[in-house]
């Protein structure tokens, strides 16, 4: 069957140095992947077409790209999946998020200072004795398989939205990273980890529009780990944050009047002193203004509120039976 | 000019491990990779990695029994003995590293039954247990701060005085050309599975390390060894892991029965013999017939869903992905492909070739360890023993040398007018790199597969020389300096081409059947003249010279092999 590619194409060295798109239309099998039509363009029609590529099976990590806008692995995608009215058109180009070298090439190089700026190593200031290990529940390791599924591949930093306006978060890759050893039964600066990820850029700048999980192709879950490590520094004490805040008031909003009470969320979590983060907001609230979305000053109780309260009671049992 | 004490050329398991020891002895070490660490073939290895644990019943010598049956007796025996007595040592150090590894009831390590060993004494990450390690290892470069020369080709290595002193190395995202000297240089390129078309191999498994020492004067042993494993699927040659039968699944033929049970083949150990012997069994099965559109079946609906999803997540997903089956509801069709080099760049059990100051580990290297067969497992722990010893080794010898002294502008010169001599080369009726390989991969695959005769061999030997003929007159039509990937594929195509061709030449001079290397011809094993390596020297250009070395045996005398 026919695929028509069309991929973003940029050279350095080209004398126009600006990005341009070249088409090329290919004969591929039912099975073939984007990755199998990119190689048969590079070895048979321009060799110029420049791409990472590896282990053609989903475990190196080499080949994330946007097909079709989002972020994907070329090998372990079908270009049938595409199919639309008997056609297969793709629209390749490089991962978002990072500088572009040449062509679908990227520069990883401020994607892996992030992953090394969260200590990525298991610290156990008591290691066990020699040829002995540490013991440690299949469970725990199998939860920690989860998140060491992760090939850093990069297609969660690709569309990552936060990063797409403030370069400086963590992103979602390197909180994944910091998790695994969080988690892990044998790690003992647990503290000390959280402590670093308060920060800001660290785990209370994502913003859950879940479109890492989404993009991720093996399943790790970045959101969700990022969501973890923020329930384990609640957890923890480290309550004296923004984000921690955030959480609390929100909870006790919605625990004591059954919605949120957003003119008091701002208020609560920065602090009614706190005349400089609040001056920070005036522009939202003019913005709110002028859209008429400002949300009612006076806050009253829904009268259904006492089943939400059973929804959170609830919640609480459940925990607690887990603990 | 750059300087290091130690550098090591390439950075998967065997690299990283290496570097990791030379840098806990306090040498200046440097990684250089043509791929970021983790994006290494090591990620590919599925099952897990093998130990016999005295404290839990197990014996070394059992492990290396099993390893030489495995080897058809042409490992080094030494060798084999190092491997097994420092296994355990290794698989618990990675684990205080923070590997995770399954565990049993009890929380300890857990372990899996594999191929060819009597005994279940695979370490295991569910099936992706390279990965596992490689991910661990790289944290303990970034760690320890290793400098990592991330997407640097190496083009030559610097031979002075009869001693290794260095390389020559292109910077991918610049075009520069750099000359790095070093005390000691350490190869850990990994395999040349492009070599052949299909095989399970990564597309960066080009065979850049032997063919750098090959052309250093370093000899090629055991070449002829080639693994072909059992289950790999037919559409890209994607690797079923082995896992997959050690946790039970059966083959089958069309008819549903499960031929390992044939007389022949091996009616003991069934699915779990060594991998040539299935591999030979299933082409057997194809060739006569009883095949499924060219494969067999590898049939794991009897495991149950939650086995399957908890053991094996990563095939069951590649399956899926590349032959559209549910493993857990039907059986996955599956056929021997090109998977593993035995032999390769000859080492002492340092690493230590035989050119001084320049070591090899891992896939690149021949210890001996695997001899004619390596098994499931084995591969791993290769990586991890001989690439610490070497890296240990590498950095004791570099603080009795001082630094070689190298006109670098000389060496740097040659090599700027060798590249831009290749990008300038216009001829229109040159050749382009993907072309040829696709013609080597398939005349090797053709030729020098599961089963091999004289007249197929000969074959191969003379198209190989058609085409190193072909690559003189070789066109690279990217002609700028940053990323050009159509430059290194290039500069690759020039050493698989030497790979393959020693490959051939070994194939040609074994007169017997042993281990994977089965000749139709000479269906037989024949100790009395081929119980020794067959080693592969380059002379000037294109010529060669072959010699042989005894194996080393220690206690295991050479017997019938069955399974």
């Amino acid at each position: 069957m026919k695929v028509e590619y069309k991929v973003k194409r940029y050279n350095p060295e080209s004398d126009v140095a600006l990005e341009s798109f070249d088409t090329y239309v290919v004969e591929l099998d039912q099975a073939a992947t984007v990755l199998d039509g990119l190689i048969k363009i590079r070895e048979e029609v321009d060799n110029t077409l420049t791409l990472r590529c590896s282990c053609r099976s989903a475990i190196c990590g080499s080949c994330a790209m946007r097909i079709n806008g989002q972020a994907m692995l070329a090998c372990n995608t079908k270009v049938s999946d595409f199919e639309e009215n008997g056609n297969i058109k793709l629209l390749v180009e490089p991962p978002g998020n990072m500088p572009v070298i040449k062509d679908l090439v990227v520069d990883f190089v401020p994607f892996w200072s992030k992953v090394k700026s969260v200590d990525p190593w298991l610290k156990s200031s008591h290691p066990p004795k020699y040829m002995e290990e540490h013991i440690a529940s299949n469970e725990s390791m199998l939860h920690l398989s989860g998140v060491m599924g992760c090939i850093m591949c990069g297609a969660c930093v690709s569309d990552c939205t936060v990063l797409e306006v403030d370069k400086s978060f963590l992103g979602p890759a390197a909180l994944a990273k910091a998790y695994r050893f969080v988690s892990d039964p044998r790690d003992d600066s647990t503290k000390f980890r959280l402590k670093a990820l308060e920060k800001p850029s660290g785990m209370w700048d994502c913003t859950r529009c879940m479109q890492c999980v989404e993009v991720c192709p093996k399943g790790v879950d970045p959101m969700g780990r990022i969501m973890k490590l923020r329930d384990f520094a609640i957890q923890d004490g480290y309550k004296n944050t923004y984000g921690a805040k955030h959480t609390a008031v929100f909870t006790d909003s919605v625990k004591n009047t059954g919605w949120l009470n957003e003119f008091q969320l701002p208020l609560r979590t920065f602090g009614i002193f706190n005349v400089f983060k609040l001056l920070g907001l005036l522009p939202i609230l003019l913005d709110a203004l002028v859209s008429r979305k400002v949300p009612p000053v006076f806050h009253h109780k829904l009268p259904s509120v006492s089943s939400i309260q059973r929804i959170f009671k609830k919640v609480d049992l459940q925990i607690t039976k887990r603990e | 000019m750059l300087k290091h004490d130690v550098l090591i050329i390439g950075a998967g398991l065997a690299g990283m491990r290496a570097a990791v020891a030379a840098k806990d002895l306090g040498a200046d070490v440097a990684l250089v990779s043509k791929v970021h660490p983790v994006r290494s073939h090591s990620n590919a290895a599925q099952g897990g990695i093998n130990a016999a644990l005295g404290h839990r019943g197990d014996k070394w010598e059992d492990h290396a029994y099993d390893t030489i049956k495995g080897s058809d007796y042409i490992a080094d025996q030494d060798a084999v003995e190092i491997m097994a007595k420092e296994a355990g040592s290794e698989v618990i150090s990675m684990e205080h590293m923070g590997v995770i590894f399954n565990r049993d009831d009890q929380g300890k390590l857990g372990t899996r039954a594999f191929g060819g060993q009597r005994k279940a004494r695979t370490f295991f990450v569910a099936d992706f247990t390279g990965q596992a390690l490689l991910h661990v290892l790289y944290e303990q470069i970034v760690k320890s701060d290793v400098l990592v020369y991330e997407e640097w080709f190496v083009l030559s290595l610097i031979v002075q005085d009869g001693e290794c002193s260095g390389a020559v190395m292109i910077d991918m995202k610049s075009g520069k050309i750099e000359v790095c000297i070093a005390k000691t240089v350490i190869l850990a390129t990994g395999g040349l599975g492009r070599v052949f078309e299909p095989s399970t191999n990564a597309l960066i498994c080009t065979g850049d390390g032997m063919a750098l020492a090959y052309r250093a004067g370093v000899p090629m042993m055991d070449m002829e060894m080639v693994q072909y494993h059992p289950t790999t699927l037919k559409n890209n040659g994607a690797l079923m892991s082995e896992s997959a039968r050690g946790e039970g699944a059966y083959l089958r033929n069309i008819d549903g029965e499960r031929f390992m049970a044939k007389e022949g083949n091996a009616p003991k150990m069934m699915e779990l013999a060594s991998r040539d012997v299935v591999s030979r069994s299933e082409q057997k099965e194809i060739n006569e017939g009883r095949g499924v559109d060219g494969c067999v079946l590898l049939d794991c609906t009897h495991l149950g869903e939650k086995l399957i999803n908890e053991k094996l997540p990563q095939i069951r997903d590649l399956a899926k992905d590349f032959a559209n089956v549910d493993m857990a509801k039907e059986p996955v069709p599956v056929r021997p492909g090109m998977h593993y080099q035995m032999g390769g760049i000859k080492t002492d059990v340092n690493g230590l070739t035989t050119l001084p100051n320049l070591y090899a580990a891992g896939e690149c290297a021949c210890v001996s360890v695997h001899g004619g067969n390596r098994l499931g497992a084995n591969s791993l722990l290769d990586t991890l023993v001989f690439g610490r010893r070497a890296g240990e080794h590498a950095a004791e010898v570099s603080k009795n040398r001082s630094n070689p002294k190298i006109s670098s502008t000389d060496v740097l010169k040659k090599h700027e007018e060798d590249i831009e001599k290749l990008l300038s080369n216009n001829d229109k009726n040159g050749f382009v790199f993907g072309s040829i390989r696709k013609e080597m991969g398939t005349l090797m695959n053709q030729y020098l597969a599961v089963f091999r005769d004289e007249t197929g061999m000969q074959t191969a030997l003379e198209k190989l020389s058609e085409l190193k003929l072909k690559y003189k007159n070789i066109i690279v039509p990217d002609k700028g300096r940053v990323f050009n990937t159509a430059l290194i594929f290039t500069l690759e195509l020039g050493f698989m081409l030497d790979c393959a061709e020693t490959i051939a030449i070994s194939a040609l001079e074994r007169k017997e059947s042993r281990g994977a290397h089965a000749r139709t011809d000479m269906p037989d094993r024949d100790d009395k003249n081929w119980l020794k390596h067959v080693l592969v020297y380059k002379e000037n250009d294109d010529a060669y010279r072959v010699d042989y070395l005894p194996v080393v045996i220690t206690q295991w005398k050479p017997e019938e092999r069955k399974y």
